[in-house]
């Protein structure tokens, strides 16, 4: 029952500051529970909400002030929200609940609160010298100072700009356009050092240098000097010389604004200080967005990180209580049009780490990457920057690149063989890339909107999915995606990326429960590791469910309503509503008489379609669900589990019986293999080869396992895939015996059946532990390995064929048939 | 005033499940279950791509489609956003443990819908 329908009066939300984070998360509230505040919203500018990001676009003339408008006046009074801009809040009452406020005439207002978020971002840092309240000396913060700077370029000529940071560089880049001489003063040896190392910021530097803008860097400012009239006239650094300017503009560094929160007697450390869920821990009535909250000691001032908190503040002020935020990782994009730069992570490197470095300072192009072990941890570019996405994905997967390190340097376009070669950047994305960090959209999310909704344009796709609607340095790839959609993608924190919106844990962590507490049913794991969702959604439970019988065969109960309809049914759905029946065929040997009883099945349950798979079975399609048990039955073959997640089929060419090239009996080891590790769940689809000779007709270097005949015996290659991205197998091992073959590989998949993440096929589970991680346990370590093949064993014995053992399967055969209402 | 028309009980269907109610005309119509013994009946099509909802997984008030996971409300048949779509639900009671569906819905509520298709019949007739 709602119990908030049958309030009368509603909670009042206060929120005091009216920028970014602030406003998102009062629209993330709208959308969870539209009506549960009277929300009043104090803005100390008189503007509404408004991109602060894109004030630098605004100062070079690219953009205009009404085109960064985010929510325009409309917008708060279509929900209902009570403006108060141009009010400055003077006084918080904690103990009456009071929010007092002065506007720029004097006047007073006071409004009541139940609950208080404090949004109140930050300040720009004064540098203390003399002379810093001249005429002409500004902050570059807000739309009053980027309107001062607008002016005083159409009166003055010389500006100097203190601080090389990204916003100094940004502020001298458009007093630059705007027809002003402009020096950006630097403290350090290099610009941007906090993003950059000295290598790129050099080129940067040079690059703007050809610009007309110019520089004093390791120079430190002693004063400014103003003239009769009261504004400033010169800079004066501590070696004595002097530099004329009409403008200054400090660039030097922002800080959180906990003026307020300090005066309300707010915990404030460097940001006033929250927990996971945004609230202030002093008082449990207030909470803290944005750039005046101090998360776990950090106080974020990118835009990312300032929206997940905003998705999580709303998730708690509409009394949902599961939303936790556990910190970002960023990167940085500079917005100088012309200048392409970027950098994440650790890009300094040092003792301990690895670079990569590809330095080309004529052709203006510079990229170093920095490894630990085997996984990327920064990146810093320069001149080419289509890849940092990618990069960044990496670093925020945590992934070893161990794999891919010799083309790591040259980018994504450059892994992987087939389907990617000669298309645009935007095209080379899966549909879970994420397009614009900001807002976390990915090019699915757009591509999607794109098309459902008839988008032609960019502000269309701005508005529909925010994509490049706050940074807007996606707004490249954004045109592509529109481009090639319309014309012919949450910055998650590394490593935790939880299963699904229904848990915070990763599948990890999962694991390691199930395993450590030997859990047995999927609600006993909902249970202890507390579920958000009462039963779990579509995407967690199977993997779950799969965990469980992987982790403890045999003793875990199975739970079909936890598994995806194709292994409930033991068919695969097609798109009609329809099933398809592949039975197994051994290695892909058949005899007449399969063949007699499968064509007299095609006849007589009047299957419109039969086909020949790319496993060497025989597909047959457009079984209706009612005739399934009657198909299983009439064919007498055992399952294909062409639809599970499982031993598919196990590809062979004829080998060494009759080919005269080969070595092998190559269709008598896919046999064994077969039949030894059939009706085998895994993480995903298996698929094994056999080839009797090195010219490999059974395509064995694109498969789970592969096995090659050689004259001394056979070749074990494995993490082959042909699917979206064809992935070439590792050599693994060369073994001697069949026996050997069946040992290796078992132990094999026993491990990737323990250790893979679900929907991880061998390739991407390889990737993520390493080769050698592998090698180490199948090889190197002999009582390890027959241990694993020896329980992958013990885990088939007397499994079920769910065609024919429905029971013991635990099919429910009440599926198969419709209910009548005659 | 409509007749209710016994459809089954509540154990006949899943907990966590579906059954499918075959009509003389039209789609049939999915019952569901959830794990608080709740009854829900809709359209056994999903809006997005005709797909039988019936064959999903159940969760929470939801399903979620078995063709392309879009995720439908049990309650009111919404697809959730950002997708859009509705199915037309039926109204359901659940009587001592019986499960009925109303007679004139079963008759001809939503029978204009039709289901995807697939296979050869997609195939250009050749005329040579």
């Amino acid at each position: 029952m709602d119990m908030r329908v049958n309030n009368k009066e509603k909670m009042k939300l206060v929120m005091v500051g009216n920028g970014m984070a602030g406003v998102r998360a009062i629209e993330e509230l709208l959308k969870l529970a539209p009506d549960l505040y009277d929300i009043t919203v104090f803005g100390a500018e008189p503007h509404p909400n408004y991109n602060r990001i894109l004030l630098s676009p605004v100062l070079a003339g690219e953009q205009t002030l009404d085109e960064i408008v985010l929510n325009d006046w409309a917008w708060y009074t279509d929900n209902g929200i009570k403006l108060h801009a141009g009010w400055k809040v003077t006084e918080v009452d904690r103990v009456q609940r009071t929010v007092s406020a002065e506007n720029a005439q004097g006047e007073k207002v006071t409004a009541p609160y139940d609950r208080l978020v404090m949004a109140t971002g930050s300040n720009p840092f004064i540098l203390p010298l003399p002379g810093k309240d001249l005429q002409g000396v500004l902050a570059y913060r807000d739309i009053a100072d980027t309107q001062a700077m607008i002016d005083a370029a159409k009166k003055y000529k010389h500006a100097v700009v203190i601080g090389g940071g990204l916003l100094g560089l940004e502020a001298a880049n458009g007093l630059m356009k705007r027809g002003m001489q402009v020096t950006v003063v630097h403290v350090s040896e290099w610009l941007m050092e906090r993003q950059l190392d000295k290598v790129a910021a050099q080129m940067l530097q040079a690059s703007l240098e050809a610009r007309g803008m110019q520089f004093r860097m390791s120079a430190q400012t002693a004063a400014l000097v103003g003239n009769d009239s009261g504004r400033v006239s010169q800079v004066e650094f501590k070696d004595g010389t002097q530099l004329n300017a009409d403008l200054v503009v400090m660039a030097v560094g922002i800080r959180p604004n906990t003026a307020l929160a300090e005066k309300m007697g707010l915990h404030v450390n460097r940001g006033i200080v929250v927990s996971d869920t945004l609230q202030t821990v002093t008082d449990p009535r207030i909470w803290a967005v944005g750039e005046c909250a101090a998360h776990r000691g950090i106080a974020y001032g990118l835009v990312a990180p300032l929206f997940e908190q905003g998705k999580v503040l709303a998730n708690h002020l509409a009394e949902f209580g599961i939303g936790r935020y556990t910190g970002s990782l960023t990167s940085t994009k500079l917005k100088v049009t012309g200048i392409d730069l970027f950098s994440a992570g650790d890009f300094m490197g040092g003792d301990g780490f690895e670079e990569i470095v590809m330095s080309d300072p004529a052709g203006g192009v510079y990229k170093k990457l920095v490894l630990k072990g085997d996984q990327l941890v920064g990146a810093c570019l320069y001149g080419d920057t289509v890849d940092g996405s990618w990069y960044f994905k990496l670093l925020r997967d945590g992934r070893s690149v161990a794999d891919i390190r010799d083309k790591l340097m040259f980018g994504e376009s450059n892994i992987g063989d087939v389907g990617h070669q000669g298309q645009s950047r935007a095209a080379a994305m899966a549909d879970t890339d994420e397009v614009c960090g900001c807002n976390g959209v990915t090019k699915g999310a757009i591509c999607k909107a794109i098309k459902d909704k008839g988008l032609f344009t960019l502000d269309e796709v701005r508005k529909q999915t925010k994509a490049s609607a706050s940074c807007g340095s996606c707004t490249g790839l954004v045109e592509q995606i529109l481009m090639f959609t319309a014309g012919g993608d949450y910055s998650a924190t590394p490593k935790l990326k939880p299963m699904c919106g229904c848990t915070e844990h990763g599948h990890q962590a999962v694991r390691d429960t199930i395993r450590e507490q030997k859990l047995l049913t999927v609600g006993g794991v909902f249970k202890l590791m507390n579920w958000r969702t009462p039963n779990g959604c579509a995407s967690c439970r199977p993997a779950v469910n799969y965990y469980l019988i992987s982790t403890w065969p045999k003793e875990a109960q199975d739970d079909p309503q936890s598994r995806f309809i194709n292994e409930r049914s033991h068919a695969n759905i097609q798109k009609d509503g329809t099933y398809s029946v592949i039975p197994r065929m051994w290695a892909g040997e058949t005899t007449a008489a399969e063949l007699r009883r499968i064509a007299d099945v095609v006849d007589k349950y009047k299957i419109p379609t039969v086909k020949v798979t790319g496993g060497q079975r025989i597909d047959l399609l457009g079984v209706k669900k009612e005739d399934l048990m009657g198909v299983w039955k009439d064919i007498g073959m055992p399952c294909g589990h062409a639809y599970a997640k499982a031993l598919r089929t196990v590809k062979t060419c004829v080998g060494s019986e009759w080919c005269r090239m080969g070595t092998q009996d190559s269709t008598q080891m896919g046999k064994d293999l077969e039949k030894a590790m059939w009706r085998m769940y895994a993480p995903h689809k298996v698929k094994f080869a056999v080839s009797g000779c090195p010219r490999n007709c059974a395509e064995a270097g694109i498969k789970d396992v592969g096995i090659i005949g050689v004259d001394s015996g056979w070749e074990m290659y494995v993490g082959g895939n042909g699917g979206i991205k064809t992935e070439v197998a590792h050599f693994f091992t060369k073994l001697k015996t069949a026996e050997e073959v069946l040992e290796y590989t078992g132990a094999f998949m026993q491990l990737y059946r323990e250790e893979g993440w679900y929907l991880e096929r061998t390739v991407h589970y390889i990737n993520r532990v390493g080769l050698d991680y592998v090698k180490k346990k199948i090889l190197e370590d002999e009582p390890l390995r027959q241990a694993l093949w020896a329980k992958l064993q013990a885990a088939l014995e007397g499994e079920p064929d769910p065609w024919f053992d429905l029971q013991d399967a635990k099919v429910d055969t009440r599926q198969f048939e419709p209910l009548t209402t005659a | 005033m409509t007749a209710w028309k016994e459809i089954c009980r509540v154990e006949d269907i899943p907990v966590l499940g579906s059954r499918r109610v075959a009509r003389d005309q039209g789609i049939d119509v999915a019952v569901f279950r959830n794990d608080a013994d709740e009854v829900f009946a809709l359209l056994d099509r999903c809006p997005h791509k005709g797909g039988p909802l019936s064959q999903g997984i159940v969760f929470g008030t939801s399903v979620a489609c078995p063709l392309h996971n879009w995720t439908i409300g049990l309650c009111d048949g919404q697809a959730q956003a950002p997708d859009e779509g509705c199915t037309p639900r039926f109204e359901v009671k659940v009587d001592s443990g019986m499960v009925f569906l109303k007679a004139d819905e079963l008759l001809t509520h939503a029978t204009d819908l039709t289901r995807s298709v697939a296979g050869p019949v997609l195939r250009k007739t050749n005329t040579a």
